[in-house]
Protein backbone atom coordinates (compact mmCIF):
# COMPACT_ATOMS: atom_id res chain seq x y z
CA UNK A 1 0.00 0.00 0.00
CA UNK A 2 2.45 2.44 1.31
CA UNK A 3 4.38 2.06 -2.60
CA UNK A 4 1.27 1.97 -4.40
CA UNK A 5 0.77 5.97 -2.68
CA UNK A 6 4.39 6.82 -3.54
CA UNK A 7 4.66 5.47 -7.48
CA UNK A 8 4.82 7.35 -9.94
CA UNK A 9 0.94 7.11 -11.53
CA UNK A 10 -0.56 8.41 -7.86
CA UNK A 11 2.22 10.99 -7.23
CA UNK A 12 0.82 12.48 -10.59
CA UNK A 13 -2.23 12.13 -9.87
CA UNK A 14 -2.19 14.12 -6.81
CA UNK A 15 0.03 17.14 -8.20
CA UNK A 16 -2.25 17.45 -11.23
CA UNK A 17 -5.09 17.37 -8.78
CA UNK A 18 -3.53 20.65 -7.25
CA UNK A 19 -2.51 22.21 -10.51
CA UNK A 20 -5.71 21.30 -11.76
CA UNK A 21 -7.94 23.12 -8.51
CA UNK A 22 -6.11 26.06 -9.83
CA UNK A 23 -7.08 25.54 -13.51
CA UNK A 24 -10.33 24.84 -12.49
CA UNK A 25 -10.92 28.12 -9.95
CA UNK A 26 -9.56 30.42 -13.17
CA UNK A 27 -12.00 28.67 -15.39
CA UNK A 28 -14.64 29.40 -12.62
CA UNK A 29 -13.92 33.20 -12.53
CA UNK A 30 -14.05 33.66 -16.34
CA UNK A 31 -17.07 31.38 -16.61
CA UNK A 32 -18.86 33.91 -13.94
CA UNK A 33 -17.68 36.85 -16.13
CA UNK A 34 -18.94 35.52 -19.34
CA UNK A 35 -22.35 34.61 -17.89
CA UNK A 36 -23.24 37.58 -16.47
CA UNK A 37 -22.00 40.12 -19.43
CA UNK A 38 -21.02 37.73 -22.34
CA UNK A 39 -17.35 39.40 -21.99
CA UNK A 40 -14.32 37.22 -22.59
CA UNK A 41 -12.14 38.65 -19.61
CA UNK A 42 -8.26 38.34 -20.78
CA UNK A 43 -7.40 40.84 -17.48
CA UNK A 44 -8.97 38.06 -15.35
CA UNK A 45 -5.62 37.36 -13.90
CA UNK A 46 -3.98 40.72 -14.02
CA UNK A 47 -6.95 42.17 -11.73
CA UNK A 48 -6.72 40.16 -9.02
CA UNK A 49 -2.81 39.89 -9.23
CA UNK A 50 -3.66 43.52 -8.53
CA UNK A 51 -5.68 42.73 -5.81
CA UNK A 52 -2.72 40.92 -3.98
CA UNK A 53 -0.40 43.32 -4.52
CA UNK A 54 -2.38 45.84 -2.56
CA UNK A 55 -3.77 42.95 0.24
CA UNK A 56 -0.49 41.24 0.49
CA UNK A 57 2.09 43.94 0.57
CA UNK A 58 0.83 44.99 3.94
CA UNK A 59 2.61 41.82 5.02
CA UNK A 60 5.50 44.46 4.83
CA UNK A 61 4.14 46.11 7.44
CA UNK A 62 3.78 43.21 10.16
CA UNK A 63 -0.19 43.13 9.44
CA UNK A 64 -1.11 39.18 10.16
CA UNK A 65 -1.18 36.81 7.35
CA UNK A 66 -4.83 36.29 7.40
CA UNK A 67 -5.79 39.68 7.70
CA UNK A 68 -4.06 40.65 4.55
CA UNK A 69 -5.28 38.00 3.13
CA UNK A 70 -8.95 39.73 4.01
CA UNK A 71 -8.30 42.59 2.68
CA UNK A 72 -6.96 41.42 -1.18
CA UNK A 73 -10.60 39.88 -0.93
CA UNK A 74 -11.73 43.18 -0.27
CA UNK A 75 -9.33 45.10 -2.61
CA UNK A 76 -10.47 42.45 -5.35
CA UNK A 77 -14.36 42.71 -4.77
CA UNK A 78 -13.96 46.77 -4.87
CA UNK A 79 -11.53 46.54 -8.63
CA UNK A 80 -14.23 43.95 -9.61
CA UNK A 81 -16.95 46.85 -9.08
CA UNK A 82 -14.94 49.73 -10.73
CA UNK A 83 -13.89 47.77 -13.68
CA UNK A 84 -17.41 46.53 -14.27
CA UNK A 85 -19.06 50.23 -13.75
CA UNK A 86 -16.28 52.47 -15.55
CA UNK A 87 -14.63 50.45 -18.12
CA UNK A 88 -17.31 47.23 -18.89
CA UNK A 89 -20.55 48.91 -19.09
CA UNK A 90 -19.98 51.58 -21.84
CA UNK A 91 -19.07 48.24 -24.10
CA UNK A 92 -22.61 46.19 -23.20
CA UNK A 93 -24.04 46.09 -26.99
CA UNK A 94 -21.05 46.75 -28.97
CA UNK A 95 -18.95 44.67 -31.38
CA UNK A 96 -17.95 41.40 -29.29
CA UNK A 97 -13.93 42.65 -29.77
CA UNK A 98 -15.21 46.18 -28.37
CA UNK A 99 -14.27 43.90 -24.93
CA UNK A 100 -11.77 41.97 -25.60
CA UNK A 101 -9.66 44.61 -26.67
CA UNK A 102 -10.31 46.85 -23.73
CA UNK A 103 -9.81 43.65 -21.50
CA UNK A 104 -6.20 43.07 -23.28
CA UNK A 105 -5.00 46.82 -23.06
CA UNK A 106 -6.18 47.06 -18.72
CA UNK A 107 -4.16 44.02 -18.36
CA UNK A 108 -1.64 45.12 -19.84
CA UNK A 109 -1.79 48.84 -17.99
CA UNK A 110 -2.37 46.95 -14.71
CA UNK A 111 0.40 44.63 -15.44
CA UNK A 112 2.27 47.96 -16.28
CA UNK A 113 1.55 49.54 -13.21
CA UNK A 114 2.45 47.40 -10.69
CA UNK A 115 5.66 46.52 -11.80
CA UNK A 116 5.92 50.67 -11.80
CA UNK A 117 4.85 50.15 -8.24
CA UNK A 118 6.10 46.95 -6.66
CA UNK A 119 8.68 46.15 -9.11
CA UNK A 120 8.92 43.11 -10.85
CA UNK A 121 11.04 41.36 -8.66
CA UNK A 122 9.35 37.69 -7.18
CA UNK A 123 8.44 38.77 -3.53
CA UNK A 124 7.54 35.64 -1.70
CA UNK A 125 4.90 35.08 0.11
CA UNK A 126 4.92 32.73 3.35
CA UNK A 127 2.33 29.94 2.78
CA UNK A 128 0.28 29.09 5.54
CA UNK A 129 1.06 25.32 5.47
CA UNK A 130 3.92 23.40 4.70
CA UNK A 131 4.55 22.88 1.51
CA UNK A 132 6.84 19.78 1.60
CA UNK A 133 5.31 16.76 0.96
CA UNK A 134 4.30 13.99 3.43
CA UNK A 135 6.56 11.18 3.51
CA UNK A 136 5.42 7.09 3.67
CA UNK A 137 8.01 5.10 4.86
CA UNK A 138 10.93 7.57 3.91
CA UNK A 139 9.45 8.06 0.28
CA UNK A 140 7.51 11.86 -0.72
CA UNK A 141 3.47 11.18 -1.38
CA UNK A 142 3.11 13.94 -3.72
CA UNK A 143 0.87 15.41 -1.60
CA UNK A 144 1.76 18.48 1.04
CA UNK A 145 -0.23 20.23 3.61
CA UNK A 146 0.36 23.22 1.46
CA UNK A 147 -1.43 21.35 -1.72
CA UNK A 148 -4.03 19.35 0.31
CA UNK A 149 -4.97 23.50 1.33
CA UNK A 150 -5.18 24.26 -2.32
CA UNK A 151 -7.11 21.57 -3.04
CA UNK A 152 -9.69 21.67 -0.27
CA UNK A 153 -10.11 25.93 -0.91
CA UNK A 154 -10.63 25.25 -4.73
CA UNK A 155 -13.70 22.52 -3.91
CA UNK A 156 -15.03 25.35 -1.08
CA UNK A 157 -15.08 28.13 -3.36
CA UNK A 158 -16.56 26.10 -6.40
CA UNK A 159 -19.61 24.46 -4.06
CA UNK A 160 -20.35 27.87 -2.40
CA UNK A 161 -20.44 29.37 -6.01
CA UNK A 162 -21.99 26.32 -6.87
CA UNK A 163 -24.69 26.82 -3.55
CA UNK A 164 -25.24 30.62 -4.28
CA UNK A 165 -26.71 30.19 -7.96
CA UNK A 166 -28.65 27.22 -7.42
CA UNK A 167 -30.10 28.11 -3.99
CA UNK A 168 -30.50 31.31 -3.19
CA UNK A 169 -32.73 34.22 -3.86
CA UNK A 170 -29.94 36.33 -5.20
CA UNK A 171 -27.91 33.37 -7.52
CA UNK A 172 -31.92 33.11 -8.53
CA UNK A 173 -31.30 36.71 -9.49
CA UNK A 174 -27.92 36.65 -11.19
CA UNK A 175 -28.57 33.92 -13.66
CA UNK A 176 -31.84 35.43 -14.49
CA UNK A 177 -30.04 39.09 -15.36
CA UNK A 178 -27.80 36.75 -17.10
CA UNK A 179 -30.10 35.23 -19.00
CA UNK A 180 -32.90 37.73 -20.05
CA UNK A 181 -31.97 41.06 -18.71
CA UNK A 182 -35.27 42.55 -19.94
CA UNK A 183 -37.51 40.12 -18.48
CA UNK A 184 -35.77 40.42 -15.19
CA UNK A 185 -36.10 44.20 -15.18
CA UNK A 186 -39.71 44.06 -15.74
CA UNK A 187 -39.94 41.92 -12.47
CA UNK A 188 -37.96 43.90 -10.46
CA UNK A 189 -34.75 42.94 -10.98
CA UNK A 190 -32.34 45.12 -9.94
CA UNK A 191 -29.69 44.18 -13.59
CA UNK A 192 -27.38 46.48 -12.90
CA UNK A 193 -26.48 45.95 -9.64
CA UNK A 194 -26.27 41.47 -10.33
CA UNK A 195 -23.44 42.67 -13.15
CA UNK A 196 -21.44 44.39 -11.16
CA UNK A 197 -22.00 41.79 -8.24
CA UNK A 198 -20.82 38.73 -11.39
CA UNK A 199 -17.69 40.89 -11.92
CA UNK A 200 -17.35 41.09 -8.07
CA UNK A 201 -17.88 37.42 -7.39
CA UNK A 202 -15.27 36.77 -10.75
CA UNK A 203 -12.80 38.93 -9.05
CA UNK A 204 -12.52 37.55 -6.00
CA UNK A 205 -12.77 34.24 -6.97
CA UNK A 206 -9.67 35.43 -9.14
CA UNK A 207 -8.29 36.84 -5.55
CA UNK A 208 -8.14 33.54 -4.17
CA UNK A 209 -6.59 31.78 -7.11
CA UNK A 210 -3.61 34.57 -7.14
CA UNK A 211 -2.97 34.05 -3.62
CA UNK A 212 -2.29 30.48 -3.80
CA UNK A 213 -0.36 30.52 -6.84
CA UNK A 214 2.17 33.10 -5.21
CA UNK A 215 2.37 31.37 -2.15
CA UNK A 216 4.01 28.80 -4.52
CA UNK A 217 8.22 29.40 -3.02
CA UNK A 218 9.33 28.93 -6.71
CA UNK A 219 6.94 31.51 -8.17
CA UNK A 220 6.53 34.49 -5.45
CA UNK A 221 4.30 37.18 -6.20
CA UNK A 222 5.29 39.33 -9.33
CA UNK A 223 2.75 41.01 -11.85
CA UNK A 224 3.24 38.44 -14.62
CA UNK A 225 1.49 35.83 -11.66
CA UNK A 226 -1.40 34.37 -13.53
CA UNK A 227 0.11 35.08 -17.25
CA UNK A 228 0.68 31.20 -17.67
CA UNK A 229 -2.03 30.35 -15.27
CA UNK A 230 -4.59 31.96 -17.07
CA UNK A 231 -3.61 30.19 -20.71
CA UNK A 232 -4.93 27.25 -18.63
CA UNK A 233 -7.49 28.26 -17.28
CA UNK A 234 -8.88 29.56 -20.39
CA UNK A 235 -8.62 26.52 -22.12
CA UNK A 236 -10.04 24.38 -19.37
CA UNK A 237 -13.30 26.52 -19.33
CA UNK A 238 -13.09 26.54 -23.14
CA UNK A 239 -13.49 22.78 -23.10
CA UNK A 240 -16.01 22.71 -20.40
CA UNK A 241 -17.81 25.54 -21.66
CA UNK A 242 -17.98 29.01 -20.95
CA UNK A 243 -21.86 28.39 -19.86
CA UNK A 244 -20.73 25.53 -17.01
CA UNK A 245 -19.69 26.69 -13.94
CA UNK A 246 -19.31 22.70 -12.80
CA UNK A 247 -17.74 21.90 -16.65
CA UNK A 248 -15.18 24.50 -15.95
CA UNK A 249 -13.99 23.20 -13.14
CA UNK A 250 -14.47 19.51 -13.70
CA UNK A 251 -12.21 20.50 -16.85
CA UNK A 252 -9.76 22.67 -15.21
CA UNK A 253 -8.84 19.52 -12.71
CA UNK A 254 -9.19 16.90 -15.21
CA UNK A 255 -6.60 19.35 -17.71
CA UNK A 256 -4.50 19.57 -14.32
CA UNK A 257 -4.20 15.68 -14.45
CA UNK A 258 -3.58 15.06 -18.08
CA UNK A 259 -1.02 17.68 -18.10
CA UNK A 260 0.76 16.33 -14.85
CA UNK A 261 1.39 13.27 -17.09
CA UNK A 262 2.13 14.62 -20.09
CA UNK A 263 5.21 16.60 -18.30
CA UNK A 264 6.12 13.78 -16.58
CA UNK A 265 6.37 10.84 -18.78
CA UNK A 266 6.66 12.96 -21.84
CA UNK A 267 8.45 16.53 -21.49
CA UNK A 268 7.60 19.41 -20.10
CA UNK A 269 7.82 21.25 -23.03
CA UNK A 270 5.36 19.60 -24.70
CA UNK A 271 2.78 20.30 -22.10
CA UNK A 272 1.74 24.01 -23.44
CA UNK A 273 1.31 22.12 -27.13
CA UNK A 274 -0.82 19.32 -25.62
CA UNK A 275 -2.59 21.74 -23.92
CA UNK A 276 -3.44 23.77 -27.23
CA UNK A 277 -3.96 20.55 -28.82
CA UNK A 278 -6.82 19.50 -26.15
CA UNK A 279 -8.24 23.18 -26.99
CA UNK A 280 -8.23 23.01 -30.83
CA UNK A 281 -9.56 19.37 -30.83
CA UNK A 282 -12.25 20.06 -28.07
CA UNK A 283 -13.32 23.23 -30.17
CA UNK A 284 -13.60 20.75 -33.40
CA UNK A 285 -15.72 18.62 -31.67
CA UNK A 286 -18.06 20.70 -28.99
CA UNK A 287 -18.05 24.06 -30.14
CA UNK A 288 -19.83 25.03 -27.03
CA UNK A 289 -18.00 23.12 -24.20
CA UNK A 290 -18.34 19.74 -23.47
CA UNK A 291 -20.65 19.86 -20.19
CA UNK A 292 -23.27 22.28 -22.13
CA UNK A 293 -26.51 21.22 -22.91
CA UNK A 294 -27.93 23.73 -25.57
CA UNK A 295 -25.96 24.04 -28.69
CA UNK A 296 -27.74 26.92 -29.96
CA UNK A 297 -29.55 30.16 -28.86
CA UNK A 298 -32.98 30.78 -30.35
CA UNK A 299 -32.71 34.17 -31.86
CA UNK B 1 -55.61 54.09 -12.33
CA UNK B 2 -53.46 54.23 -15.54
CA UNK B 3 -53.45 57.38 -16.80
CA UNK B 4 -50.98 58.18 -20.26
CA UNK B 5 -51.23 62.21 -21.16
CA UNK B 6 -50.18 63.14 -24.20
CA UNK B 7 -47.37 60.39 -24.63
CA UNK B 8 -45.20 60.90 -28.10
CA UNK B 9 -42.37 58.39 -28.53
CA UNK B 10 -39.97 58.37 -31.49
CA UNK B 11 -37.94 56.08 -33.00
CA UNK B 12 -35.23 58.24 -34.96
CA UNK B 13 -37.67 60.08 -37.22
CA UNK B 14 -40.51 57.78 -37.48
CA UNK B 15 -42.86 58.57 -34.85
CA UNK B 16 -44.36 55.07 -32.72
CA UNK B 17 -46.69 57.25 -30.65
CA UNK B 18 -47.86 60.75 -31.22
CA UNK B 19 -49.97 62.63 -28.27
CA UNK B 20 -51.77 59.30 -27.27
CA UNK B 21 -53.52 60.16 -24.20
CA UNK B 22 -55.88 57.05 -22.48
CA UNK B 23 -57.26 56.24 -19.00
CA UNK B 24 -57.85 52.52 -17.50
CA UNK B 25 -60.05 52.44 -14.65
CA UNK B 26 -58.87 50.02 -11.66
CA UNK B 27 -60.50 46.93 -11.21
CA UNK B 28 -61.20 47.21 -15.16
CA UNK B 29 -60.21 45.42 -18.48
CA UNK B 30 -59.11 48.39 -20.89
CA UNK B 31 -58.66 46.59 -24.10
CA UNK B 32 -55.55 48.55 -26.82
CA UNK B 33 -56.36 47.33 -30.29
CA UNK B 34 -55.15 48.52 -33.55
CA UNK B 35 -52.98 46.65 -36.44
CA UNK B 36 -50.16 45.47 -36.68
CA UNK B 37 -47.21 48.66 -36.28
CA UNK B 38 -49.84 50.67 -34.27
CA UNK B 39 -47.80 51.35 -31.44
CA UNK B 40 -49.57 49.27 -29.05
CA UNK B 41 -46.38 47.46 -27.95
CA UNK B 42 -44.69 50.48 -27.72
CA UNK B 43 -47.42 51.96 -25.17
CA UNK B 44 -46.90 49.04 -22.74
CA UNK B 45 -43.01 49.28 -23.25
CA UNK B 46 -43.31 52.99 -22.39
CA UNK B 47 -45.65 52.44 -19.52
CA UNK B 48 -42.90 49.69 -18.11
CA UNK B 49 -40.26 52.71 -18.71
CA UNK B 50 -38.50 50.42 -21.13
CA UNK B 51 -38.56 53.11 -23.84
CA UNK B 52 -38.09 56.48 -23.03
CA UNK B 53 -40.59 58.94 -24.65
CA UNK B 54 -39.99 62.36 -26.67
CA UNK B 55 -42.59 63.88 -24.43
CA UNK B 56 -45.85 63.60 -22.39
CA UNK B 57 -46.30 61.65 -19.17
CA UNK B 58 -47.49 58.00 -17.45
CA UNK B 59 -48.42 57.88 -14.14
CA UNK B 60 -50.13 55.42 -11.65
CA UNK B 61 -52.62 56.51 -9.13
CA UNK B 62 -51.43 60.02 -9.53
CA UNK B 63 -47.76 59.28 -8.92
CA UNK B 64 -45.77 60.00 -12.14
CA UNK B 65 -43.92 56.48 -13.59
CA UNK B 66 -42.35 58.55 -16.89
CA UNK B 67 -38.17 58.84 -16.84
CA UNK B 68 -38.40 56.17 -13.77
CA UNK B 69 -36.32 52.87 -14.17
CA UNK B 70 -37.88 49.86 -15.24
CA UNK B 71 -37.38 47.80 -12.46
CA UNK B 72 -38.64 50.57 -10.08
CA UNK B 73 -41.61 50.89 -12.23
CA UNK B 74 -42.12 46.94 -11.77
CA UNK B 75 -41.73 47.70 -7.57
CA UNK B 76 -44.25 50.03 -7.97
CA UNK B 77 -46.74 47.43 -8.84
CA UNK B 78 -46.78 47.28 -12.49
CA UNK B 79 -46.90 43.68 -13.64
CA UNK B 80 -45.95 43.52 -17.40
CA UNK B 81 -46.41 40.51 -19.52
CA UNK B 82 -44.68 41.23 -22.27
CA UNK B 83 -44.71 40.13 -26.30
CA UNK B 84 -43.33 36.67 -26.88
CA UNK B 85 -44.07 36.09 -22.65
CA UNK B 86 -40.39 35.87 -21.83
CA UNK B 87 -40.56 33.25 -19.95
CA UNK B 88 -37.11 31.51 -18.91
CA UNK B 89 -36.88 28.73 -20.65
CA UNK B 90 -33.95 27.80 -18.93
CA UNK B 91 -35.66 27.76 -15.32
CA UNK B 92 -37.81 25.53 -14.16
CA UNK B 93 -41.84 26.68 -13.73
CA UNK B 94 -41.24 27.41 -10.35
CA UNK B 95 -37.79 29.36 -10.61
CA UNK B 96 -39.68 31.19 -13.11
CA UNK B 97 -42.54 31.92 -10.52
CA UNK B 98 -39.98 32.69 -7.65
CA UNK B 99 -37.94 35.23 -10.00
CA UNK B 100 -41.61 36.89 -10.24
CA UNK B 101 -41.87 36.79 -6.41
CA UNK B 102 -38.83 38.82 -5.76
CA UNK B 103 -40.06 41.94 -4.56
CA UNK B 104 -43.44 40.60 -3.88
CA UNK B 105 -44.34 41.56 -0.03
CA UNK B 106 -45.82 38.03 0.80
CA UNK B 107 -44.07 35.33 1.74
CA UNK B 108 -43.21 32.93 -1.03
CA UNK B 109 -44.56 29.52 -0.19
CA UNK B 110 -48.06 31.29 -0.38
CA UNK B 111 -47.66 33.27 -3.25
CA UNK B 112 -47.02 29.92 -5.04
CA UNK B 113 -49.85 28.08 -3.10
CA UNK B 114 -51.90 31.24 -4.73
CA UNK B 115 -50.69 30.54 -8.09
CA UNK B 116 -50.85 26.76 -8.69
CA UNK B 117 -54.84 27.18 -7.12
CA UNK B 118 -55.46 29.47 -10.45
CA UNK B 119 -53.16 27.96 -12.71
CA UNK B 120 -53.51 24.22 -11.53
CA UNK B 121 -51.39 23.13 -14.67
CA UNK B 122 -48.20 25.07 -13.30
CA UNK B 123 -48.55 23.03 -9.77
CA UNK B 124 -48.46 19.72 -11.68
CA UNK B 125 -45.08 20.66 -13.64
CA UNK B 126 -43.24 22.57 -11.31
CA UNK B 127 -40.25 20.80 -11.74
CA UNK B 128 -40.54 20.87 -15.29
CA UNK B 129 -37.93 23.43 -17.37
CA UNK B 130 -40.03 25.97 -18.86
CA UNK B 131 -39.15 24.78 -22.45
CA UNK B 132 -40.90 21.87 -22.09
CA UNK B 133 -44.44 24.03 -21.87
CA UNK B 134 -46.84 24.16 -24.26
CA UNK B 135 -47.64 27.67 -25.88
CA UNK B 136 -50.47 28.04 -23.77
CA UNK B 137 -48.62 27.11 -20.67
CA UNK B 138 -46.27 29.28 -20.92
CA UNK B 139 -48.70 32.29 -21.24
CA UNK B 140 -50.19 31.35 -18.28
CA UNK B 141 -46.63 30.89 -16.59
CA UNK B 142 -45.86 34.07 -17.93
CA UNK B 143 -49.19 35.55 -15.90
CA UNK B 144 -48.55 33.58 -12.71
CA UNK B 145 -44.91 34.72 -12.86
CA UNK B 146 -46.51 38.73 -13.01
CA UNK B 147 -49.37 38.22 -10.98
CA UNK B 148 -47.49 36.55 -7.74
CA UNK B 149 -45.64 39.75 -7.41
CA UNK B 150 -49.48 41.15 -6.56
CA UNK B 151 -49.24 43.92 -9.10
CA UNK B 152 -51.67 46.41 -8.61
CA UNK B 153 -51.46 47.38 -12.58
CA UNK B 154 -51.06 44.41 -15.45
CA UNK B 155 -50.02 44.97 -18.73
CA UNK B 156 -50.74 42.21 -20.85
CA UNK B 157 -49.19 42.15 -24.33
CA UNK B 158 -50.96 39.89 -26.92
CA UNK B 159 -51.67 37.06 -24.70
CA UNK B 160 -53.73 35.39 -27.36
CA UNK B 161 -50.95 35.54 -29.64
CA UNK B 162 -49.99 31.63 -31.19
CA UNK B 163 -52.52 30.16 -29.13
CA UNK B 164 -55.63 27.75 -30.00
CA UNK B 165 -59.10 30.03 -30.17
CA UNK B 166 -60.45 27.53 -27.22
CA UNK B 167 -56.91 28.41 -24.74
CA UNK B 168 -57.61 31.91 -26.19
CA UNK B 169 -61.21 31.76 -24.50
CA UNK B 170 -59.74 29.82 -21.50
CA UNK B 171 -57.02 32.61 -21.38
CA UNK B 172 -59.44 35.84 -21.28
CA UNK B 173 -61.77 33.96 -18.57
CA UNK B 174 -59.13 33.97 -16.54
CA UNK B 175 -57.78 37.02 -17.40
CA UNK B 176 -61.73 38.47 -16.61
CA UNK B 177 -61.92 37.05 -13.18
CA UNK B 178 -58.91 38.18 -11.94
CA UNK B 179 -59.73 41.60 -12.80
CA UNK B 180 -62.73 41.52 -11.13
CA UNK B 181 -61.68 39.60 -7.81
CA UNK B 182 -58.24 41.20 -7.13
CA UNK B 183 -59.45 44.41 -8.50
CA UNK B 184 -56.95 44.64 -11.11
CA UNK B 185 -55.85 47.34 -13.60
CA UNK B 186 -55.65 45.20 -16.61
CA UNK B 187 -54.34 46.66 -20.17
CA UNK B 188 -54.68 44.40 -22.60
CA UNK B 189 -53.27 44.98 -25.73
CA UNK B 190 -54.71 42.75 -29.18
CA UNK B 191 -54.67 42.28 -32.60
CA UNK B 192 -57.26 39.82 -31.84
CA UNK B 193 -60.30 42.36 -31.36
CA UNK B 194 -62.73 40.21 -31.09
CA UNK B 195 -61.71 37.97 -27.91
CA UNK B 196 -60.40 41.44 -26.38
CA UNK B 197 -63.45 43.28 -26.71
CA UNK B 198 -65.00 40.18 -24.95
CA UNK B 199 -64.27 40.48 -22.07
CA UNK B 200 -62.99 44.45 -21.70
CA UNK B 201 -64.74 46.92 -20.36
CA UNK B 202 -63.20 49.77 -22.76
CA UNK B 203 -61.30 49.67 -25.55
CA UNK B 204 -58.83 52.15 -26.88
CA UNK B 205 -58.10 52.04 -31.20
CA UNK B 206 -55.13 53.03 -32.46
CA UNK B 207 -53.54 53.59 -35.59
CA UNK B 208 -50.15 54.70 -36.87
CA UNK B 209 -49.35 56.06 -33.38
CA UNK B 210 -52.23 57.78 -33.11
CA UNK B 211 -55.96 57.56 -31.33
CA UNK B 212 -58.48 56.42 -33.73
CA UNK B 213 -61.13 55.71 -30.87
CA UNK B 214 -61.29 55.57 -27.10
CA UNK B 215 -65.28 54.23 -26.29
CA UNK B 216 -66.86 51.66 -24.22
CA UNK B 217 -66.29 48.07 -25.73
CA UNK B 218 -69.75 47.24 -26.46
CA UNK B 219 -69.59 50.86 -28.70
CA UNK B 220 -66.13 50.30 -30.38
CA UNK B 221 -67.74 46.48 -31.24
CA UNK B 222 -70.52 47.66 -32.70
CA UNK B 223 -68.91 50.71 -34.62
CA UNK B 224 -69.05 49.34 -38.30
CA UNK B 225 -66.24 52.04 -39.62
CA UNK B 226 -63.88 51.21 -36.53
CA UNK B 227 -64.34 46.71 -37.31
CA UNK B 228 -63.55 47.21 -40.98
CA UNK B 229 -61.14 49.83 -41.22
CA UNK B 230 -58.63 49.22 -38.16
CA UNK B 231 -59.53 46.16 -36.22
CA UNK B 232 -60.28 44.32 -39.63
CA UNK B 233 -63.27 42.25 -38.25
CA UNK B 234 -65.31 41.54 -41.51
CA UNK B 235 -68.71 39.73 -41.14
Amino acid sequence: MDGFLTSRVVTDILGGLTNGAIYGLVALSLVLVWRATRVLNFAQGAMPMFATYLGMGLLSYHWPYWVCVGVSLVAALAIGAVTERVLVRPLYGKPEINPIVVMVGYLIILEAFAAAIWSTTPRSLPAPFSPIDWKLAGRPVGLSPFSLFEIVTALVVMGAIVTLFRFTRLGLQLRASALAPEVSRLLGVRVGRMLTLGWMLSTAVGAVTAILVASNFFTGLTPQLMDGIFAFGFIAAAVGGLDSPVGAVASGIALGVVLQFVGDYLNSNAIILVALGILIVSLMVRPNGLLTRSTARRV
Amino acid sequence: MIAVERLTVAFGAIYALREVSLRAETGRITAVLGANGAGKTTLLRTISGLVAPQSGTVSLDGRVLTHRRTEDIARLGVGHVPEGRGVIAEFTVEENLRLGAIVARVPLEEGLAQQYETFPVLGQRRKQHAAKLSGGERQMLAMARALIARPSVLLLDEPSLGLAPLVTAQLMATVAELCSTKDLTVILVEQNASSALRIAHHAVVLNVGSVVADAPAEVVAADERLRQYYLGMVE
